[in-house]
């Protein structure tokens, strides 16, 4: 069992788990649980990088899965936001509020 | 393999193991605010093993300090994201789940 064949394994669980997070992420009956199914799928993501970066030696991939790690989270807040809110803008924006 | 990379596989492959236990709780349980716990306890600690587990098969410790730096964003970021979640669904008027008071006691 070399290191590659296990990174392969570990490769295809992580993926299982993401195909779960898709198919909640579409059976999902409210809003929400998309929401939890993008912001699930986002960090196995980061770690299908972070196993990119082991399989294929190169440590600057990292620094993606970092990015990656970190818009992912911005996103679901802002999705949030828009959700909770109505709008991106001031929570009270009323009509033409500068602010 | 050597000793370290045995750790390594080993973490890596309970990272997994966990990760899909996650992914099944998010698919079965019953209500939102169960799937959110699901989702929010193995996302962190699935991260962690996962993340620890490649540090010990990268060798030098740029790697491992950008591991160890996406395990520290990840740990900040992914609770405060559940908890922004769960803040949303409650305000959005989703009630929690509560199992049915089965008639004979």
């Amino acid at each position: 069992m070399s290191i590659a064949s296990v990174l392969l394994l570990v490769g295809l669980a992580v993926l299982a788990t993401m195909a779960m997070a898709l198919a909640r992420g579409l059976l999902g009956p409210t809003v929400y649980d998309r929401i939890l199914a993008v912001n699930m799928f986002g960090t196995k993501t980061v770690l299908l990088i972070a196993l990119l970066a082991a399989r294929s030696g190169r440590s600057d991939y990292l620094d993606i899965a970092l990015l990656y790690a970190l818009i992912n989270f911005i996103g679901v807040i802002a999705v949030l936001k828009y959700f909770e809110y109505g709008s991106l803008g001031h929570p009270h924006a009323e009509e033409g509020d500068e602010g | 393999m050597s000793g370290i990379e045995w750790l390594g596989v080993i973490l890596l492959v309970l990272g997994a193991l966990l990760g899909l236990v996650g992914g099944i709780g998010v698919l079965r349980f019953p209500d939102f605010f169960t799937r959110l716990h699901a989702a929010g306890v193995t996302d962190t600690l699935a991260t962690g093993l996962f993340l620890s587990g490649l540090a010990c098969l990268f060798g030098d410790w740029q790697a491992t300090l950008k591991l160890a730096l996406i395990f520290f964003f990840v740990l900040f970021t992914s609770p405060t994201a559940s908890h922004a979640l769960a803040k949303a669904a409650l305000h959005g008027g989703l009630k929690p789940w509560k199992r049915r008071e089965d008639p004979h006691g």
